[in-house]
């Protein structure tokens, strides 16, 4: 495999697809070995580096890992835990004694109930992929107001931009609160014009934020912006 | 399936009643990502049939009886609309539907590599709009597109491609006359880089020459309709990282 290294052309990959021989090379994420050949198991850009072929898959599943920063939607409540939807292939499991308030055995309910929303971070993944989550931690809490938006998960370093750059950008601009959830949620708090704003700066980063003309598009979006530059 | 001897099927001059010959394929039209609130989705034409499948998932399989511990569950769901036939089809689920919907199931689960998602599910929905026969290959094809398109892990593409007996001939991609008036039908699931079959059914009789050369044809079909599938996926994502 010539290219995917160091810059080079990348290359589209579907299900099945030979990247190239093996020789001496390992098997990164998103490829199987199979009778010497290095077999794409994604749609995606296979890439080599540090002597590792991998496929960068286009589109994907959330999957949990410890210390992730997600935003959570309480899927079901028992007496002493709560069942999280992560927006992932498996429900996160939130016990009473992770969660930020003194809860008595049978009084889940009273601090959440299904549908609300909260702000927590993956606590553990276990080999069986059960996954335990708290809300025990600085800026865990359950979120009362603002909207969330679903953004893929292979956009999420685009949005976040490098440094945080661009998400500090559309904050300043949206004058709003935004955090990025690790599994593909984004809550916006502000005013109507400021959460309409970003809503639309989050769709262009989507679309343009690895063109070359995406400096260009945001700045021009800025000058619509309700807060123009003022950090 | 046969005993109906006095239909012709070939013409005269070796062709088709639609003008192909014995071993060509009805055409093909693959496009990806046609449904934006689905996870993936393809549409796939082949011949007068129309097929649209879509992805959700992986997510929590629900009832929790349903869950495998080792492995995700692939939940397809395959009905024909009930404007796709010139018959009206009374819609809802019937006994074909569940078969075919098994059938397809059991072959994605051959492709698809489940035991990265233990404990969920991949919901395939596999919607026939339009029918012409050979829909059960269609809806695989769709729904491997699909797959593709969720981002879901697979060994292979799995392409759906039949071949089957007329007037004692082996033909390639069955019409509706060849299918309703022929002696036998072959709808095979192929994996065209390994040449592995995850699915096969056969309806009517063939001699094992006869099966040997419909299989030829089946192989030869799917590495056809691959190149076409792989295309519909490079378009959708081609020119600029996305």
């Amino acid at each position: 495999m010539s290219n995917g290294q160091n810059g080079a052309e990348l290359r589209l990959v579907t299900p099945g697809m030979a990247i190239g021989p093996i020789a001496g090379k390992r098997v990164g994420s998103g490829a199987i070995a199979q009778n010497d050949t290095i077999i794409a198991t994604r749609l995606g850009w296979a890439k080599e580096f540090n002597n590792t072929v991998s496929v960068d898959p286009i589109n994907s599943a959330y999957m949990p890992r410890s210390g992730d920063l997600i935003v959570a939607v309480v899927a079901e409540v028992r007496n002493n835990l709560w069942f999280m939807n992560i927006n992932g292939p498996f429900q996160g499991l939130l016990p009473m004694s992770l969660a930020p308030w003194k809860v008595e055995f049978g009084a889940a309910r009273q601090h959440m109930g299904i549908g609300d929303v909260v702000l927590a971070r993956v606590q553990e993944v276990d080999e069986c992929h059960n996954v335990v989550l708290t809300m025990k931690g600085v800026g865990l809490r359950r979120l009362n107001q603002g909207t969330v938006v679903s953004v893929p998960i292979n956009h999420i370093d685009r949005l976040r931009g490098e440094g945080n750059a661009t998400v500090q950008r559309l904050r300043d601009a949206a004058d709003s609160r935004i955090i990025i959830g690790e599994n593909g949620r984004v809550w916006i708090d502000g005013d109507a014009k400021g959460t309409a704003w970003a809503r639309e700066a989050i769709a262009l980063t989507q679309a343009s934020g690895h063109k070359t003309t995406f400096e260009a598009e945001l700045s021009a979006l800025e000058q619509n912006a309700p807060k123009k530059g003022d950090a | 399936m046969g005993g109906y001897g006095d239909v012709q099927l070939l013409r005269d001059d070796g062709l088709r009643l639609d003008g192909r010959k014995i071993d060509e394929m009805r055409p093909v039209t693959v496009e990806a990502g046609v449904l934006p609130a689905a996870d993936g989705s393809a549409m796939v034409t082949h011949g007068l049939n129309v097929a649209v499948a879509a992805v959700y998932g992986p997510m929590e399989a629900h009832p929790r009886k349903i869950q495998r511990q080792d492995r995700a569950v692939i939940d397809v769901r395959y009905n024909m609309a009930p404007f796709s036939t010139s018959d009206r089809i009374r819609p809802g689920y019937n006994r074909r539907s569940r078969e075919i919907s098994k059938v397809t199931a059991e072959a994605l689960e051959s492709v698809v590599l489940v035991e990265r998602y233990p404990r969920s599910k991949i919901r395939v929905e596999i919607e026939i709009l339009a029918a012409e026969a050979g829909t059960r290959c269609v809806g695989i094809t769709a729904a491997a597109v699909a797959l593709a398109d969720a981002g879901i892990p697979m060994r292979d593409l799995i392409v759906g491609v039949a071949s089957g007996k007329v007037e004692d001939t082996v033909v390639l991609d069955l019409d509706k006359a060849e299918d309703n008036y022929g002696q036998a039908d072959l709808p095979v699931g192929i994996l065209p880089n390994t040449g592995e079959i995850a699915f096969l059914q056969m309806d009517g009789d063939l001699s094992p020459e006869e099966f040997n050369l419909a299989m030829e044809y089946n192989f030869k079909a799917a590495g056809e309709i691959h190149e076409i599938m792989v295309d519909a996926l490079k378009r959708r994502y081609e020119g600029g990282e996305n």
